[in-house]
């Protein structure tokens, strides 16, 4: 496992339902063919209405244009993100589109495990309210044995919620390496 | 120390002699549902973890029902549908209802009610948030996705965190002009959509009680809208019937203690209920009927696994006799069963389905249509700019087609009078 995560923040508000981080029309595409995937990455939160995507002044699209990868790897969620349907395309539409942690105060429980037992990318617990400290475009990084994160452009830090329970499902790849590694299934 | 209903289950499953919340437990799986959409995601998964030994778990344990994007001529989605047809016939899985055959049933939940997987004191996954509406059964019962769901079917286990439970008790009776969907809804703007996140909602009292099978799926099925893991109502007489006429399998009817510990208990008197609706675009933001009534409508929208229940139709069919509607009002059964009925109940003598063609309704076939919103073709889909009252579950931004469309939630009652006058409409002021 990596000890840091770095990479441009891109912060949305409350509430972020998985229709929002991938619209249900778009969940037609396979993911397992690597061309077509793609197009997970292409359309990662493309549901949020653009006012409210890329806060604190919104109007900033998470994928510009046809491309399938965004320049921001680290999305600030506030309350509640992933609430919605069970589809584990949203964690995947978000690796697709490049990013490796979300930082939220709290987690709709479906979105959560998918996120983890996937191996799609690190939910992260803020301890406190980050999607009105931190702006888009920010550059950011979470040091992960110390389960902090710094916001280079305002030079402060924040502390995030130990992983806990997950950790070593997190630390093993996915549920399936970490069934593997401890003798659950060969 | 007491447990609950919910930590009784979760200790059966993982065949401890207690729980408590917070334990992290490989549960065993009972009935493992899936369906177009995250089927042939969850199998392709598990055929890549597990590779030549991929095996399935117990093929009689497996239920897979396409159910969500059916109707359409969009390629992908039908080429999902023809993945597990594949799949059904590579692996002869007993419990496959294809769509274009007679064993085509419908939308998954209700379905699964239907064909008899629901066993009080079981524990059920789906791949679908709104597998939670199977709790209706005193039986544990939530979503999970697609990797879970692989793992589940090569191994027949999961690990799941055992969930506090808040208790919802209603007493009294329901008024005429209340229905299930207005307790829940209530019971959303009281602790907002993340107010049951990792918990468990359990309800009981006489109100609950006293409804229907039908009603009480209304109340679990929308468990999630509030985040939760799970919604559950201890079995009755009711359960048992209901389940006797469908299953011959075993069943264990499960109680909460007297002294299990809540994280918290609300109680209500259903006698003081007023119809209710949740405004766009979140299913917690509640008001009165009262308070919108007037707001101009394009569309009625009685269908899902919510509101496209018999006892949806039946209200709704109370107001449509002899009348007409005067708006687009579009009739999606949840299951065939369901759309087989509409010709054999009758009011007065006339079949249901009569009495919503003579109001001028569109009749569909039975799926989950445009309560997800769906391929672009997908009949009742939103339109920008469109207002909409619905009885379905949810109506975040895009959920039911466009993000620029509306869309209230309400009764099947409140929904049927807006039908009739074209705009939001107190069901009171037709009754
Ligand atoms: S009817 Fe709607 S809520 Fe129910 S399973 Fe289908 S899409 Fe989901």
């Amino acid at each position: 496992m990596e000890k840091s995560i770095k990479g441009k923040a891109f912060v949305l508000g409350n509430n972020i339902d998985t229709d929002q981080i991938i619209p249900a029309e778009h969940l037609v595409y396979s993911l397992n063919d690597p061309k077509e995937s793609q197009l997970y990455g292409r359309y990662a939160l493309s549901g949020v209405p653009l006012s409210e995507a890329g806060l604190p002044g919104g109007n900033i699209p998470f994928i510009k244009g046809e491309e399938t990868v965004s320049e921001y790897s680290i999305v600030i969620g506030g309350s509640n993100f992933g609430c919605g349907s069970s589809r584990e395309h949203a964690p995947f539409a978000l690796m697709k589109a490049g990013v490796k942690a979300v930082i939220a105060e709290s987690y709709a429980r479906i979105y959560y495990r998918n996120s983890v037992d996937g191996g799609f990318l690190i939910p992260y617990e803020a301890k406190e309210k980050l999607n009105n400290v931190i702006s888009t475009n920010d550059e950011v990084e979470i040091i992960i044995d110390e389960n902090m994160l710094i916001n280079h452009t305002t030079k402060k830090e924040y502390s995030l919620n130990p992983l806990g329970d997950i950790l070593p499902i997190i630390e093993a790849g996915n549920l399936f390496e970490y069934a593997r590694k401890s003798g659950m299934i060969v | 120390m007491g447990m609950t209903i919910t930590e009784k289950i979760f200790a059966k499953g993982a065949g401890k002699k207690s729980v408590v919340p917070g334990d992290n437990v490989w549960l065993n799986v009972d009935v493992l549902m899936t369906h177009d959409v995250c089927g042939p995601p969850t199998i392709g998964i598990w055929k890549k973890e597990f590779g030549d030994k991929a095996k399935i778990w117990d093929k009689q344990k497996l239920v897979i029902f396409p159910d969500h994007y059916i109707f359409t001529k969009n390629p992908h989605a039908n080429r999902n549908v023809e993945i597990l047809r594949a799949f059904a016939k590579e692996y002869d899985i007993p419990n496959y209802y294809d769509v274009g055959t007679e064993r085509y049933k419908g939308v998954c939940h209700i379905a699964l009610a239907e064909e008899g997987y629901n066993i009080p004191g079981t524990v059920l996954f789906g791949t679908d948030s709104h597998t939670c509406t199977s709790g209706a059964f005193g039986m544990f019962s939530t979503g999970v996705g697609n990797t879970d769901a692989a793992f589940i079917l090569g191994t027949g286990k999961i690990w799941e965190k055992v969930p506090e439970s808040l208790l919802f008790t209603f007493d009294g009776g329901l008024p005429k002009y209340i229905t299930a969907k207005d307790l829940i809804l209530r019971v959303l703007g009281d602790i907002t959509t993340n107010g049951g996140t990792y918990r468990a909602l359990e309800f009981n009292g006489d109100a609950i009680f006293s409804l229907s099978m039908d009603e009480r799926m209304t109340l679990t099925n929308m468990a999630i809208e509030a985040g939760a893991m799970n919604g559950i109502i201890e079995a009755d007489e009711v359960v048992e019937n209901y389940v006797k006429e469908r299953s011959s399998k075993e069943y264990e009817l499960i109680k909460s203690d007297e002294e299990a510990n809540y994280k918290a208990k609300y109680r209500y008197n259903a006698n003081d209920f007023v119809p209710l609706v949740a405004k766009p675009h979140s299913p917690d933001n509640i008001d009165t009927v009262f308070n919108v009534k007037g707001r101009k409508l394009t569309k009625c929208y009685i269908g899902s696994c919510t509101g496209g229940k018999l006892s949806d139709f039946v209200s709704v069919a109370k107001f449509l006799f002899s009348n007409e509607v005067r708006v687009p009002t579009f009739i999606v059964p949840a299951s065939t069963y369901v759309a087989e009925q509409l010709e054999v109940e009758t009011i007065s003598g006339v079949t249901l389905k009569n009495i919503f063609e003579k109001a001028g309704c569109v009749i569909t076939q039975s799926s989950c249509a445009a309560c997800l919103g769906g391929p672009m073709d997908t009949i009742g889909r939103a339109q920008d700019g469109e207002v909409i009252i619905s009885t379905t579950n949810r109506n975040f931004p895009g959920r039911m087609g466009s993000k620029k469309a509306e869309v209230y939630l309400a009764s099947p009652l409140t929904v049927a009078a807006s039908a009739l006058t074209g705009e939001i409409t107190d069901p009171r002021d037709y009754m």
